[in-house]
Order: structure tokens, then sequence, then C-alpha cells
């Protein structure tokens, strides 16, 4: 390849990388700054951390993004993959188009049309707002996620693996948990960490469905920022950022390690 | 005609009118929308035969195979598996196996699972099934590899899974799509030994479906060759080759001249024919063609002979020119243009290391045939 | 014989059986469709029915604070007549006062421009990783994703103190003497690009990349072979053929970008107007329920033929795939 290109391609992607993270370790460093400015560097210090954690109320409100996390992402992962299996499987049914319209939709549709027509239907059907409806709202919009992680996994999948079983007396049932299922389930785990991320993240479908009782990290960290900037939120974001980071990265690791395994294996099994 | 038999000389039950069919394809027709598969195609394999489905891709074999394993339903007509109709049978009700051309192995279970598969899904006994996958495994000399998952196993082994587990419920009819597709020549060579040993031992009925026709032909004790859903000629693998029923059938399988004419004289027996541009070709058997008939004779390289004079007790022999010559090892492969422009294709075995005479490129050279050698097609 | 016989001891044919089965079977596939089908219906498209019935209702203090409340309990006879309440006096309203037109506007505007920056920067870096090493591809992948996991609020209040007067930026240009005043970045438009561009550059980013990878690199030889300088071979042969890629990348960044509220507020200030901000204040700070349904039935109709242009997009790139 030519070398002004490929010069070209390391500035590219160094220069991307630093716009993309520099803004994250700032925020990380400050973290740990003595000053109550954030811009200003003190010296060091884990007093914010400390004092984060006798905040009850962003305490609470972590414990509640958790629990919906939990559940809204589990929920969401069954329905999604349905909705996956259905896209990819019965490839005609009536109002298939409107189906797979409902599926894309809400992956682009903005977070206010979302959060304030879910609202909108709360309220029509007399549903009090609080931990239940900013569950069925995060149900609702990370279910199309799945989806399209499971479907894409569908799509590739070899439709010969099921032939297989059912051609050894695996009746279509018996099929799909003991193959499909198990398959995909790669698939089906990214889709719901990706529900449970997204779930975390959301500030806005959650502020309109939520009532009182049922504030969320977002919303906590939100109604603060409106403030001021304070160390104590550099240090919350920071705990977030280390637990997403150190879960998808093991994840990639484990990932990794089990690729190169199998290289290994096939490189080996050729030659014996 | 004489030993254009089965391989297996005591085995030939398709010339036994009391034989009892065991698959029947009858008047089956596969459309998927508007196109056809399969079209109207009837066609009966027998108990313990090793039977191939030849054909180019797209031709509707696979097509055929699916629908006997029961994956896809027939349009019209109906198949027959030990005098029952198969309609309507799921393929998990269904006493045939089937080894599919990607092997289709699970991945997430070791090799042994993946034979075991089948059995539990009877609902046999553990002990069994135990007993069953070590005899499996031996008969596919897997022993050592039981535990492994099928990525761990090159593509030989996978194939020998495979195999195993589509053997393991000792299922009536085994159905193989391409089983030796995904490897290598040498492999395939071995392999299909293995299969043909394999079927004999078991006693099973064996269909294959196959693009390659040296595969059919070593394997297979009868071959279909099929062609836009229809079945061109059933046949044993030497009748294919000496004595094709159709001009496809003819070029389909192996290397062929063709000479197209008409029957100058002779009935139902030893005939001319004149092909034109003043050559005339006299032939034992012109089967039921009549005289005045348009006929193709065909006839393969290997039963024509080159020589730069023109043989003396030849009954057929054209003059021409060399026009090409490849040299390939066992064999060399002439090229002679005849007078009237048409190209035949001869080939010589190398059974001498030093030829006396050698032609070479544009040398006058007479190419001859016996009048047994070929055949007259009127299809 | 170990296999299910299919013949009984009379040698009859047995009947095939799998009625009761298939409907099972039959049962269960109908079921794989209907709960999502009907779960997406009832949480998707009905509450937009809803939005668009309120955006038609008026203002009212009671709860829910909108009239007619349309419900059966005046029967079948009431809920008609409460239609005749309904008409379109929050749409006229929405004509006349200019902020709205304006919001409109400016969303799309901004939005179109940070769709084009994140493009300009997220093509070198996605080009980049696809011509990287392929040991290194799958890490600088995860690297482009890694952000994406992390939460957007986060993200975006990180540039806040970056940008502020007297942030980290406006530190550093000043002690290497290259401005003298701090600059005013934080809550002005450019903020808002800066922080649209970070946050949705992986969903440029990935596509580009999906589409830059899979491309044959012997085209570009084959280019360069029959004559084609490197920059005229990109313009001809890679990016056209990037183009899926670009298309994908930008309608995931353009229409949600449209109706951007975390962006504009925490980095545009109350100076800047975007019409996701807007709804946002109308609902909850002047809890005008029927103008902000309004403001989101335009909002959607303004992002119709993109979502629509995604959509098709998504169900060709399925069908290249298959």
């Amino acid at each position: 390849m030519n070398t002004t290109w490929s010069r070209f391609n390391i500035t590219s992607i160094t220069f991307g990388f630093a716009f993309l993270y520099l803004p994250i370790v700032l925020l990380i460093v400050f973290s740990f700054n003595e000053s109550k400015l954030v811009t200003v560097w003190g010296g060091f210090s884990t007093k914010w951390y400390v004092s984060l954690f006798h905040n009850q109320g962003l305490m609470d409100a972590a414990w509640v993004t958790i629990r919906v996390g939990l559940v809204s992402a589990t929920v969401a992962t069954v329905l999604g993959t349905m909705g996956a299996l259905a896209l990819t499987r019965y490839t005609r049914f009536h109002g298939r188009v409107l189906f797979s319209g409902m599926i894309f939709a809400p992956l682009v549709m903005p977070d206010v049309i979302t959060g304030l027509s879910l609202l909108l239907l709360f309220v029509a059907i007399g549903l009090d707002r609080g931990l239940m409806t900013v569950t069925l709202a995060h149900i609702t919009f990370t279910m199309c996620f799945v989806a399209v992680v499971v479907q894409s996994r569908l799509i590739s999948f070899d439709r010969s693996l099921e032939e297989a079983a059912m051609d050894l007396g695996a009746t279509p049932v018996k099929t799909f948990f003991q193959i499909t299922l198990p398959v995909i389930m790669p698939a089906i785990v990214s889709g719901w960490m990706l529900a449970f991320t997204l779930s975390l993240d959301d500030l806005v479908i959650a502020s309109f469905a939520s009532g009182p009782g049922a504030t969320t990290l977002p919303m906590k960290i939100y109604s603060q920022v409106r403030l001021g900037v304070t160390p104590e939120i550099n240090a919350a974001c920071t705990i977030l950022i280390a637990i997403v980071a150190v879960g998808v990265i093991a994840a990639s690791v484990v990932n990794k390690r089990r690729e190169v395994q199998r290289q290994l294996d096939e490189r080996a099994a050729q030659r014996g | 005609m004489k030993s254009l038999g089965s391989i297996r000389r005591d085995f030939a039950p398709w010339n036994d009118p009391d034989a009892k069919p065991y698959i029947q394809f009858e008047n089956v027709t596969k459309k998927f929308g508007d196109f056809t598969a399969v079209n109207n195609l009837s066609l009966t394999i027998f108990e313990r035969e090793f039977f191939a489905l030849l054909g180019a891709s797209g031709c509707g074999k696979s097509t055929l195979l699916r629908m006997l394993a029961g994956f896809e339903e027939p349009t019209a007509g109906r198949i027959l598996l030990d005098g029952q109709d198969l309609r309507g049978i799921p393929p998990y009700r269904r006493p045939v196996n089937m080894m599919f051309q990607s092997y289709a192995l699970f991945p997430h279970m070791t090799v042994e699972n993946n034979i075991a598969f089948g059995l539990k899904q009877e609902g046999m006994p553990t002990p069994d099934i135990e007993k069953r996958v070590a005899e499996m495994l031996k008969l596919v000399k897997l022993e050592q590899f039981a535990k492994r998952k099928p990525h761990q196993l090159s593509g030989g082994q996978r194939q020998r899974v495979a195999l195993a587990r589509s053997v393991a419920k000792r299922p009536k009819v085994l159905l193989l799509d391409e089983p030796l597709g995904a490897l290598d020549k040498k492999l395939r060579e071995e392999t299909q030994f293995e299969l043909m040993d394999l079927q004999q031992n078991l006693g099973l009925t064996f269909v294959v479906v196959t693009h390659d026709q040296e595969e059919a032909m070593t394997m297979a004790d009868r071959i279909a060759i099929i062609d836009k859903g229809e079945v061109m000629q059933v046949a044993t693998p030497a009748e294919v080759y000496e004595a094709p029923g159709s001009r496809f059938v003819a070029g389909f399988v192996g290397n062929v001249n063709m000479f197209e004419g008409k029957i100058a004289r002779g009935e139902t027996g030893p005939a001319s024919i004149d092909a034109g541009n003043g050559i005339t070709i006299q032939t034992d058997n012109a089967g039921n063609a009549t005289a005045g008939a348009a006929v193709t004779f065909a006839i393969r390289p290997e039963k024509i002979k080159v020589s730069s004079k023109k043989p003396q007790e030849a009954v057929n022999a054209i003059e021409g020119e060399v026009y090409d010559i490849a040299y390939l090892g066992d064999m060399t492969v002439y090229h002679v243009r005849l007078d009237d422009g048409q190209v035949v294709r001869a080939s010589t075995m190398n059974a001498a290391r030093v030829t006396e005479d050698p032609l070479t490129w544009n040398d006058r050279a007479w190419v001859s045939f016996r009048p047994d050698a070929g055949v007259v097609l009127t299809r | 014989m170990s296999n299910i016989a299919i013949t009984d001891t009379t040698g009859q044919a047995v009947p095939a059986k799998p009625v009761v089965k298939s409907f099972a079977a039959g049962f269960v596939s109908r079921l794989v469709i209907l709960v999502p089908y009907l779960w997406l219906l009832f949480f998707f498209l009905v509450p937009f029915i809803i939005v668009f019935k309120i955006s038609l209702s008026q203002t009212a203090i009671a709860m829910p604070p909108y009239t007619p409340v349309l419900d059966f309990r005046d029967g079948v006879a009431g809920f008609f007549a409460g239609f005749r309440d309904l008409n379109f006096d929050n749409y006229a309203w929405l004509t006349q006062d200019a902020l709205y037109f304006n919001a409109y506007v400016t969303s799309v505007i901004i939005a179109a421009i940070s769709t084009v920056l994140t493009l300009l920067v997220g093509y070198p870096l996605a080009y980049g990783m696809a011509r990287a090493p392929a040991t290194i591809r799958p890490t600088l992948l995860m690297l482009v994703i890694l952000p994406f996991w992390t939460s957007f609020l986060i993200r975006v209040y990180a540039w806040i103190g970056i940008l502020k007067p007297e942030g980290l930026l406006n530190q550093l240009l000043l002690s290497l003497h290259i401005i003298n005043q701090p600059l005013v970045i934080l809550n002005t438009y450019t903020a808002i690009f800066i922080g649209i561009v970070y946050s949705y550059l992986p969903f440029m980013v990935l596509p580009l990349y999906s589409s830059l990878e899979k491309m044959d690199y012997s085209l570009i030889e084959a280019a360069k072979d029959l004559g084609c300088p490197p920059t005229a071979a990109f313009w001809k042969v890679t990016f056209p053929l990037s183009l899926p890629g670009v298309i994908a990348g930008c309608l995931l960044v353009f229409i949600p970008a449209v109706g951007e509220f975390v962006i504009p507020d925490l980095l545009g200030g109350s100076q800047t107007l975007m019409i996701g901000k807007t709804l946002w204040n109308e609902f909850f700070a002047n809890r005008d329920w029927p103008v902000s349904s309004a403001v989101a039935v335009i909002l959607l109709l303004l992002l119709i033929v993109p979502i629509v242009l995604f959509q098709h997009a998504q169900a060709r790139a399925q069908e290249i795939e298959r």
C-alpha cells in the first residue's frame, strides 16, 4: 500500500480516537480533584467518591435505575428476540411492512417524541406514573435494538442446522430450544447488554414516563448538572464509566480468547 | 447388450419385474412460485440400492432429496416409501436421515452429542445411546475425538461425524447431499470407497445427490440424470456411459463426438448413416431408427483410433488433419479436423513409453473406429 | 429397527398424523409474531394516535390538562360528541408564533450541518480503521463502540468542563498565548455542533466502517493499474462503493439530531433554539400538553421522509446479506 496513505490513515485514527476519548479522560481525571472547581487542579483526592456514597438521593436513584434496567432489559430481550424471529423467519404475514417499520423506527425516533407519546398513553389509560411506567417505556424502545442485534445474527444462521435437527427427529419446538437458541445465544446476550445500558443511559424518555418516587440516575445527574458542574457528578460518572468499561472489555477479552483458542484448535485439527 | 450391468454382479432388482420398489416418485411436480423445480417426475429406487441423482446445479436434484426428507412438500404427485404415502409426514417423523452438504454439525455440541442427538430424540435409554455412539465412532474411526467440538476437527473428520450422525438412527434410507463436495480431490477419492463399504456393511438404501459425474459413476448402482426438473435417463454407470439414451446424456457424461446424419439404409440393426460431405458411417445397431430418420451418431474419444495411414481393415475411416495435441501423461488427446471442418476428439492410451511414427501438428491423419464403437441417438 | 415405524403390523399405511403438531407449531409461530407486534402496536403506534388527538385538543387547568378527554364514561354517543371539540387551533398557533417556525428550521439546519461535520470526521477514521492491519481491527472497532456504551448524558456533560469560558480548552489556548481573551464557546451553536459530532460519531463510523471493510482492496489496485491516481481512485471507486454506509450513517445521525434535547439544553444554553428543547419546555415548563403534542406531530412529519428512507436502506441491506 502507498505509504503516504498509510500515514494519513494513522493520523486520522489517532485524531479520531483522541477526539472520542479526551473528554472522558479529562472527566475521570477531574473526579480525583481536591478542589471544588472542576477545571482547576488542586491535588489528588478521593473525597468526592466518599461524599458520593453519602448522597442518599443519588444512591436511591442508582438503585431505581438498576431495577428498571434489569427488568426492562430482560423483558425487552424476550420480546426483541421474538420480533427478530418474526422478521427473519416469516417472510410474509399480514402487516409485515408495518411490523418492520415499528421495529426500525424507534432506533432513530427522537427521544422527546417517544417520551411524550408514551406519557400521553399512560395518562390516557390511567396508569399512575412511576417505576412501572418507566419500565414499560424502556422495554418498548430497547426491544427494537435487541431485535436488530438478534436479527443480524439470524440472517447469517445456517438453516440446515435446524433441518438436521428435525431430520434427526426433533420437533420444531425442541429444535428451537436445543439448536437455534443455544447457537444465537451470544447475540441474545449482547442484545441484553445493549438494552441494559440503553436503559441505564436514558434521560429523556424516563423524564416523561416517570413520576414521583421513580427518579432514575440520569434524571438525578441532569438536575444536578443544571445547577452547575461539581466534582461529585464527575465521580458518579467515573463509576458508571468504569462499570461499563470493565463489562465491555471483559466480554471482548473473553470473546477474543475464545476466538484465539478456536483458531489454534482449527489449526491443530488441520495438522492432526 | 453385454456386460453393461451393475458393478455388483448379483444385484439388479431393476431388471426383476417382481422386485418391490422401495422409494417411488409418482408424477411429482414441485413449483416455487412461477419456477418449476421438478416437473412431473417419476422414479423408482429399490431397497439396498446406492442411487445417485446427477445433474448440474439448479436442475432440481436437491429439491427431490428435500422432498424425500420432508423439508418440501410436492405441489402435485406423491412420494411413497415402502408402500406408504409420505404426504403430510413432517421430517421429524420420517424414517429417513440426511447428510447435509454443509454437514450442519451442531456447533455447540461435542462430537458424541452430535451423534447421540437423533437417538435422544426417539427416547432411547442412555446406556443404549452410549453403546450406539461408541459403535458409530468406531465405524468412522473417530474414537479419540468424541469430546471435541466440530470446530476442532478437520474437514474430513467433520464429514465423518456428519455421516456417523446420520446413520446412527439406522434409517431406512440415507440421503446424502453432495457428501464429498467440500473435500479435496485426494480425500474425496478415498471417501468414495469408504461410503460404498459402509453402505454394503449396513445394508442401507443410499440416495446421493451430486454434480460430479465421476463420483456418481464410482459409487452408484444406478444413476438418474436430471435436467430442468426432469429425468433424462436412469441406468447403471456403464449404460449411461456406453449407451446414453439421448444427446443430452451423451454430452453430459464424459466426452463425446457427435455426427449428425440420416439413416441411409438398414432398419433396427446394422445400418449406414449418411453424415454429409461424403462421410458414411457403418454401425452395428441403429436401435429403432428407421430409414431416412435424422439421427446423431455418438462415439467416445477413446474408441477412435488415429493413424497416419488409412487402416486397411477399418470399416469406418475418415481423413483429416491434426489440429491440436494434448499430452496428459497417461494418454494423449488428438483433435483432428475433418475435411468438412468438424473436429473429432480421439484419445490414445500411452501404453508404451516411446511411440513410433508419432503424429504432430498439421499432419494428415485418419480417424477410424469399429462399427460397434458408437451409438445411434434419435432424441 | 429402532426408528419410528410408519406402517403398522397389518402392513396398511397409517394415515399421517401431524395435524395436532402442526397446529401447535402454527400456534407458536403465531405467538412469536403476535406478542411483539401487539406490544409495539400498543406502546408505539397507539401513542402516536393519542398524540395526534391531543394536539387537536384545548389546554385546560385539570388533570389531564386538556379537553375534551375522550372516554366512554358518557357512552359511545358522548365519545363521538367529544370529536366536535377537536380543532386545528394549536397548529394555527404554531404558524402564528415565529418561535416555533424558527425552532424547526434551526433544528433541521443544525442537524444537517452536524451530519456533514460528523461525516467529515468519521470518514477518515472509518477509512483508517478499515485499512488497518486485520489483527488490530477488532480492537479499533471496540474502541469506537465503547463510548457508545457509556452514558450519553455523561459524554455531553464532559464537554461543559472543556468548553466553559474558564474551561480546559480556554486555559490551554491562553497558556499557549494563542488567544488573549477566553473564547465563548459554551452556550453557542458551535458547542451544539461539537456535542452532536462527538455524541453521534460512533453511529457514523460503524456503518461506514462495515461498508469500507467489506470492499475488496484489489478494486483500488485495479483502478491504479488502469492508470488512475490514488485521489481519483478514491473518488471514482472507494467513495461510490461506500455510499450505502454514507447514507445509513448520515440518516442515523440526522434523524435523532433534529429532535435532540440533551445537547442543546446542556451545551447550547438558553440562547439557542432547537425543536426538541422547545417541546420539552412547552411540556415541562408551560405544561401545555396540546401544543407540545402539536410540536411533536409536526416534528414527526418532518422526519417521516428520512425515517422511511432509513427503513428502506435497512431492508435493502438485509436483502443483500441474505
